[in-house]
Parts: structure tokens; sequence; C-alpha cells
């Protein structure tokens, strides 16, 4: 028996539930040198913004333990080149494209937005909300739900109908099933979550930050029971809106938990870092696993803990 | 970015041996061996299968031979638990590599004269390096630098290559007393170098570029600059370099590099992202401005 992978994401079906995570791919090109990266259910490119943007300066990351600190800064030449040359190519090879964007104002995610609706190709578009919005002293837009609900209803008032917008939340606020539902309110198809979690760590040596920028972002195994409990909860609260899960997958069983957890994908991000390949072996595994159970359709597995464990875990509460 | 594919191996450990203050460990890696050229390097995943690090350690490869089909040899210092852990590899443990990673020196055509010029352990790539400029009939000087004397790279090999070999050490325990740069000019004139190679700590590099420039000739430098992934996607490697069009980008040391023109490399803004860089604050001032001035002129 060979199990059906396919999936469903909302009104999108893809090949298998294995993307990328945003940031973690280069521009395509890198990775396509290791695998066919036509074979993953899709590739998330960079967050791209408006104008070329620089990053920040070098160390942008740290090795901690199971986790990688990383303070980037969104390098990156911005949404001409990527409509000239990373996307075509991308789209060349058979892949199936979702884009991330980034901006400074509502304004600025809006004609990201247009931009990309005029380009043919873009499968989804994923909305990094973990930008600093210049008029509130450089916060996250994520951290105040109306904020961040102003910018999903842009992306989704100026794209496409026809393009799915998913809303990338972060762990790091008060309150993320009510952050999720008023991004799901002003006009989300569905959630990606989670980004990184905020992580210090400070070089003995040099008795200076590991990363140039202070803090940076914490990802890898290291938050991934982080992202498996926000992917319960979301799931739990808002069971019909698509989720694609992320924070510290690394193996075919890492993604068969954000899966139960009520997941319908999945991205791989920082375990590209160290196995360049990790997102077909990711993608075989996860067929092994289905195997080994007798699954026949992956899509069975989503949310299923909520359906089964779940009872048993709220009684222990 | 190379066009050369890098391959990913599970790749048995041949030898694991100390040389000078240094560790070498030969794996056999015949596909990263047949596609090497000199100023390559290999990215290692350490701890295991399990690993909690989850960076790779990036090493430049130092020999490569055919044996068993094509093995590949990089030194490395012990300076974490990573590079602790890679120590303690004995022959036939796996190790997961990726290479050949990265812009190679580029080759003249001509047999010309060159001038190696190498830090510590930065003196490793300038051996395969010198290898092949020699199977094209150029004249090969070799001018390394270290700390102290155990810190100097294989002296002996190096003369057996070169035409000459002029060593420095900080403490003067070995060759001269002080730094690559108080002898180099002397061996480019003697020599009479067309080409100067270096690689090695950027403060070194930066003074043998402006030597390369007070006597007018190129010069290809590989950076060390830290990465964590070797491939390209993690953008942790960069460095200011000025493109064919005069924009300076933050490139990456691991897929544009690690080999750069040392005149592009912008040395003084290392570590920073220059003002006036591609998408840095004031880059789209500046690039105006240039504009106003050639409509002006």
């Amino acid at each position: 028996m060979i199990p059906d992978l396919r999936i469903g994401l909302g009104e999108w079906e893809l090949a298998n539930p294995v993307m990328t995570a945003a940031g973690c791919a280069g521009s395509g090109r890198e990775l396509a040198r290791f695998f066919d990266i036509a074979r993953i259910g899709a590739v998330v490119t960079k967050s791209v913004t408006l104008e070329p943007r620089a990053g920040r300066p070098a160390p942008r990351i740290a090795e901690t333990p199971s986790g990688v600190l990383s303070a980037v800064g969104l390098q990156g030449p911005g949404i001409d080149v990527l409509l000239q040359r990373d996307l075509p190519w991308l789209l060349s090879r058979g892949a199936r494209v979702v884009v991330s964007v980034a901006g400074g104002s509502a304004d600025e995610y809006a004609e990201l937005a247009r931009r990309l609706s005029e380009a043919p190709g873009v499968a989804m578009i994923e909305v990094n909300l973990s930008s600093p919005d210049p008029a509130r002293g450089g916060r996250h837009f994520v951290q105040d739900s109306a904020a961040a609900a102003r910018v999903v209803g842009a992306v989704r008032e100026n794209a496409r109908a026809d393009i799915p917008v998913f809303a990338k939340l972060s762990p790091d606020v008060s309150d993320l099933v009510g952050l999720a539902a008023d991004c799901v309110e002003a006009g989300a198809d569905g959630l990606a979550m989670i980004n990184t979690v905020r992580g210090m760590a400070i070089d003995a040596d040099t008795l200076r930050p590991a990363v140039a920028g202070g803090m940076g972002g914490l990802s890898g195994p290291a938050i991934r029971p982080i992202a498996v409990a926000c992917v319960y909860q979301v799931h739990a609260a808002l069971p019909e809106v698509p989720i694609v899960g992320m924070g510290g997958v690394r193996t075919g069983a890492d993604a068969m938990e954000f899966l139960l957890a009520g997941a319908s994908a999945v991205a791989v991000g920082s375990a590209l870092f160290h196995d360049p390949s990790a997102c077909v072996r990711v993608v075989r595994e996860l067929e092994r696993e289905l195997v080994d159970r007798g699954v026949e359709r992956v899509g069975s597995l989503v949310g299923a803990a909520h359906r089964t464990a779940g009872a048993a875990g709220v009684a222990a509460e | 970015m190379s066009d050369v594919r890098p391959v990913q191996m599970s790749s048995p450990v041949l030898t694991v041996r100390q040389v000078d203050a240094y560790h070498a460990i030969t794996v056999v890696a015949p596909g990263i061996a047949e596609r090497f050229r000199s100023g390559q390097f290999v990215a290692v995943a350490v701890g295991g299968e399990h690993s909690s690090m989850l960076t790779r350690r990036v090493f430049a490869i130092h020999e490569v031979k055919p044996d068993y089909g094509g093995t590949v040899e990089f030194l490395f210092t012990v300076r974490g638990r990573g590079t602790a852990w890679l120590a303690e590899r004995r022959s036939r443990d796996l190790l997961d590599v990726i290479g050949p990673l990265g812009r190679p020196f580029p080759l003249p055509r001509d047999p010309v004269n060159c001038v190696l010029v190498g830090g510590g352990a930065g003196s490793a790539p300038l051996f395969p390096l010198a290898h092949a400029l020699r199977r094209r009939g150029c004249r090969v000087d070799f001018v390394l630098g270290a700390a102290t004397a155990s810190r100097v790279f294989s002296a002996i090999t190096a003369r057996r290559i070169a035409e000459t070999a002029t060593f420095t050490t900080d403490d003067g325990s070995f060759g001269t007393r002080g730094r690559v740069t108080d002898v180099l000019d002397q061996v480019i004139d003697d020599a009479c170098s067309d080409v100067v190679y270096a690689c090695g700590p950027m403060p070194m590099l930066r003074e043998v570029t402006a030597a390369a420039a007070r006597h007018g000739i190129p010069i290809q430098v590989s950076v060390e600059e830290t990465m964590a992934c070797g491939t390209g996607v993690c953008m942790s490697c960069v460095v200011p370099v000025v493109g064919e069009d005069g924009i300076t980008r933050m490139a990456r040391a691991c897929v544009d590099g690690p080999v750069f023109r040392g005149e592009r490399v912008r040395f003084d803004d290392v570590g920073t992202i220059p003002f006036d860089a591609l998408g840095a604050p004031g880059w789209k001032a500046r690039a105006s401005g240039e504009d106003r001035a050639r409509e002006a002129g």
C-alpha cells in the first residue's frame, strides 16, 4: 500500500504536506542543488519586502542546545528581483510557490499583495506579521491583534481572490487564540504557526550577546513542544481553519506530531541548515510512518489527537 | 553561486591525525573528491544523527587523493563541543559531509608567478592551490604566518612545493618575528609576482590586499567568516563586497565566496552593514545622488 500524501489546505491541494519555512530555503536555487524542489508540497520564499534590505550585521546566527538563534533582519533584494528572477525560476522548476511578505505598514503589505497578484504562479501568500511596525515604536504587528488584523485585511483585499492568504503567527503573544481568530475574521484563509520564539544567548568569551542584534529568534527542535501546543490550542478553537505547522520539524515523526495536533501541512525550517535535503527526507519518513501504522490517507491524521487522546488529556486536568 | 553541484554523503573516516597544532581528518568521499577545485570547502554535521548541535562545521579542503575512490582531508582546531566531537572520531566512523562548496580560486590561464599567503589554519586551502598552479607551470612562492612555531602549518611541504617559502611568527619562534605583511613586499619584488592568493583572518587579508595594491597586482582572498550551513540558506556569513556595478552587497561567503577579489571586499566594514550597502538606510540616497551627478556631468 502506498499512502495518499495529498493534502487539502483550504481550497488548495498539495502533493504532500511538507513545505520549506520562510527564510530557510534561500531563493530555492540553493536547495535545488540537493533535491528536486518540485517534489515537496511547496517552497516558501524568504519574506520579501518592497525595497531591498541589507539586514543586520554579523554575527547573525548562534547555535544553542537543539536550537538556532538568528537575527538576520530580512536581508533580501526586494519584490522586483523576486518577480523578475526568483519566482519565474522556481516556477520553471515545477515548484509550487508560497511567497512570504513583510512590510513596515499595512499599505506596504497591500502593495506587495497587489504586485504578487499580477504575477502568474503565486500559489499562496504568507503574511509575516513579525515585522516591526514603525508607527508603534517598532513593536511587531503580531503583538497587537488589531494591527495584525489590519495587515491581514489589507493583504486579503488586495490579493487576487484565488490566492489563499495565510497569517503567520508568533508564540510571543498573550492571547494566541484571540489573535488567530482576529486574523481569520480579517480575511485570513489559514494560519502558519509558529514563527521563532524570542531568545538570547551571551558569549562568555566576548561578553557580548551571541548575535549582533542582542535578542534573536529561536528555532529548531528546542521550540517544537511550544509550536505543537500552539497548533493544538488554535485547532481546538478554530477547527475549520487550515494550519501550516512549523517549529523544529526535523523528522517524519515530528511532521506527524504537528498533523495530529491539527496542522494540515508542516514547514521545515532550520533543519535545512543542518540537512539541505531535509524536506524530501521528511516526506519519505512521513510516508514510512503512515505505512507502519496502516494509515492510508495522510489527511485522516489531521487533528487526530483532539479526537482520541484529547479526551484523556482533559480528564487528567 | 558555484556551478559545481555539491553532494551530501555519509563518509567513512579513514584517519584522524595530529598535524602540527591541528587535527586532520581524512574521509572517503569520492563524489566530493572528483568535483573538488582548490579553495572549496566541506560542511560537516557534528554530534551524530540526533545531535543537539544543529549548525554545520565548515572546513577548507586541504588535500584530495584518488585513494579508495577519492578521499578528502580537512584541518581543524578544537574550539568547542562540535570540534571536540570531531577530534574523537575514529576510522570507519561515518561523517555526514556536504561538499565541495563555495567558489574556488580562479586559476591563471598562462604560467605566471604566484605568491600564496596564509595565516594559521588558513594555509590549508593554499596547498591544493599550489599543486594546481604548479601543474599549470606557474612559479609558486609561499608566505606563511602564525602566532607561534607549532601553528605554522606544513612548513616542510611548503618548502617542497614552492620556489621559496618564507615564514613569520608573532613570537619569533620560527622564521621572521612579525606578520606576513612584514615580509610580503620583499617576496613580491624578489619573485616578480604577478598575482597574490591569500587565506587567513580578515585583518591579515586586509593588509595583504593593501600590499598587492601597492604593487599593482591582482589578489584573490578566501575569507574566513563563520558559517552555520555552508549552503547559502542561513544568511549568517555575510561580508560587504562591492559588485561590478559599484554597488556594495552583503555577499554570502559560502556561495558568493569564499574567494573574492581582494579589492572588492570592504575589510574596514566587515561585521557591519555599510551605510551605502544595497538595502541599507543610505543606499538609495547615494544611488540617486550619483544619478544627479551623472545628469549634471
